[in-house]
């Protein structure tokens, strides 16, 4: 792999940019693999990843019906923090956020990661109090927050409407090192390295069926044949359900509808994220300018990637009241996404009832923030056939046993 | 935009007028019941990619409870029936199976 530099640009600009080499290569699948995994979004490709740089496991297929980050990871609107409740998420938000820190460095690959500073505002005194509790959490996890005032949330925000009538800002939960980063850069950053440790990287193939013998994991059908493996990860968001129901269990997982949609491009007009749970909606300003906005997901299961207006209608009501000046803007685009979404708003990183098969679900509407740390907890789960710390608590098994990690309500709305 | 008709009131309804409630026909365990049973009631989900029966509820209409078979990926419904029904109704299957021949039926 040609690493990236300003003295490349300056050597290629000399062959008129003629010499790239492609990012990753476009192999054939081989008959078997030490490691297979199921879908390369940022979570499969993380834990491709981290196999091959933690592990030293290289001989590893990713397999991926569309293209590499066509699923969500293409889809989100990028939001990273780590500031939730529970000791477990903390601990691995965290370590995802710190991850994000020197990605682009550790992969050679711009992914635009900006720590620009991210506020949750609080518009109930239910949720000062919700917030105020997060904050505290949050300093004995080792996780900067800090709780602010309305008059420095105008400060961060001056395009903000701090006492609009039904939903006054009473304060906010502010992590100064959250932020945004490029989503697709994450995914091909993560897939070139992967691509350059000697991994296979297989786009247009879908897994149909997965085999095993004696209750453990032989290989995977595809649409492009059949395909040995040791090991396999399942790592396919929204349709886990369906992969799962390939290898014989069935999830607590419900898959639905996300929608988000980015404004015409505007001025810069604001430089931090500001998320806005009691009314639905979130908001920040990408980089080509546009306003860029999601809300809840739909209630009901669906495959579509297509959402409902009304949920579109809701976000933009409620954001027009806290930031007027919006209500003039165009909208350009508005796609959907189907988030893979547990009873307690946690992800799974878990082992399942088939031996030396893995899954990774469950992020819903909030795992682009968690993709290194998602990847690095995998990646060591994959390695050594048992969790560690990071992955500990995450098993699929905690439903049964009621130890759930509640961030249902620290997560209000999507994102 | 999902139109459901509500079996009790008749009336062809939008969805701002309904309540999704999740998979129909679960099978209810409770004190007693072994683990594996009780976990399965209340967490494991079919979440099929293709034909799915739900509860809705008729919310800002009659207010009450019905079942819906519905294609998740198409969004295509097949039909609508009272929530007494313990599986669905027989015109209702076979519509199904006439138009998703690769459906292995309801289970
Ligand atoms: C509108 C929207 C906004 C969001 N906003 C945020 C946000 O602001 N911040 C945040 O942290 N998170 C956000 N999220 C959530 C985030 O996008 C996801 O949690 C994350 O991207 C999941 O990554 P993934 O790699 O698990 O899944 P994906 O990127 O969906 O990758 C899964 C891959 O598996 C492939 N696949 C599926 N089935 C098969 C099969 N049978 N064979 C082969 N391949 C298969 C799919 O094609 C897909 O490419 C948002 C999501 C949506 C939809
Ligand atoms: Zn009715």
């Amino acid at each position: 792999m040609k690493r990236y530099s300003v003295f490349a640009i300056a050597r290629e600009a000399l062959s008129h940019h003629q010499g790239w080499e492609r990012a990753w290569k476009s192999p054939l699948p081989k008959a078997s693999y030490d490691a297979v995994i199921i879908g390369a979004g940022g979570h499969g490709l993380a834990t491709a990843y981290y196999l091959g740089k933690n592990h030293g496991i290289r001989n590893v297929a990713i397999l991926e019906k569309g293209w590499l980050g066509g699923g969500n990871t293409g889809r989100n609107t990028t939001i990273i923090r780590s500031n939730y409740l529970q000791d477990p998420s903390a601990a691995l938000y965290e370590k995802a956020r710190s991850l994000y820190e020197t990605l682009s460095q550790e992969l050679n690959y711009n992914i635009m990661f900006s720590p620009r500073g991210l506020l949750m505002l609080a518009q109930t005194h239910h949720e000062v109090r919700g917030y105020l509790r997060t904050v505290h959490a949050n300093n004995l996890q080792g996780v900067s927050t800090k709780w602010i005032t309305p008059e420095r949330v105008k400060q961060l925000v001056p395009i903000i409407n701090i006492d609009g009538p039904r939903y006054p800002i009473l304060g906010a939960l502010y992590q100064a090192r959250g932020g945004t980063a490029r989503h697709d850069a994450v995914a091909w950053g993560y897939a070139r390295a992967c691509s350059d440790m000697g991994m296979d990287i297989i786009q247009q193939c879908e897994v149909t069926g997965v085999r095993s013998e004696n209750g453990q994991v032989t290989g995977v059908e595809t649409s492009k044949g059949y395909i040995g493996t040791k090991k396999l990860g399942i790592v396919v968001a929204g349709h886990s359900g369906q992969v799962a129901d390939m290898a014989g269990f069935r999830l607590p997982v419900e898959s639905m509808a996300l929608q988000a949609l980015v404004s015409e491009p505007i001025k810069p007009c604001m430089d931090v994220v500001v998320m806005a749970n009691t009314v639905h909606g979130y908001m920040s300003q990408s980089d080509k300018g546009e306003m860029v906005i999601g809300g809840g997901t739909d209630g009901f299961n669906n495959y579509t990637q297509r959402g409902s207006f009304h949920h579109i209608e809701e976000t933009l009501r409620a954001l027009v009241e806290t930031f007027p000046m919006i209500s003039r803007l165009k909208m350009l685009r508005q796609w959907g996404g189907i988030v893979d979404m547990t009873g307690d708003r946690s992800p799974i990183i878990s082992k399942t009832p088939l031996g030396n098969c893995f899954i990774n679900c469950g992020w819903g509407t909030g795992g682009f923030k968690a993709i290194p740390g998602s990847g690095w907890a995998m990646a060591d789960l994959m390695a050594r056939g048992e969790p560690g710390p990071l992955a500990a608590e995450f098993d699929m098994w905690r439903f049964r046993e009621g130890r759930f990690i509640d961030e249902s309500v620290a997560a209000g709305v999507a994102h | 935009m999902l139109i459901l008709s509500c079996p009790y009131c008749g009336i062809d309804a939008e969805e701002t007028e309904l309540a999704p409630g999740g998979e129909a026909h679960l099978k209810r365990f409770g004190p007693g019941s072994d683990d594996d049973a009780f976990e399965a009631y209340m967490f494991a989900r079919k979440n099929p990619k293709g034909v799915h029966f739900e509860r809705w509820r008729h919310a800002y209409g009659c207010g009450k409870w019905f079942l819906a078979a519905r294609c998740t990926a198409t969004l295509e419904v097949f039909g609508t029936y009272p929530a007494q029904s313990t599986e669905p109704p027989v015109e209702i299957v076979e519509k199904i199976k006439a138009k998703r021949p690769e459906w292995k039926g309801f289970s």
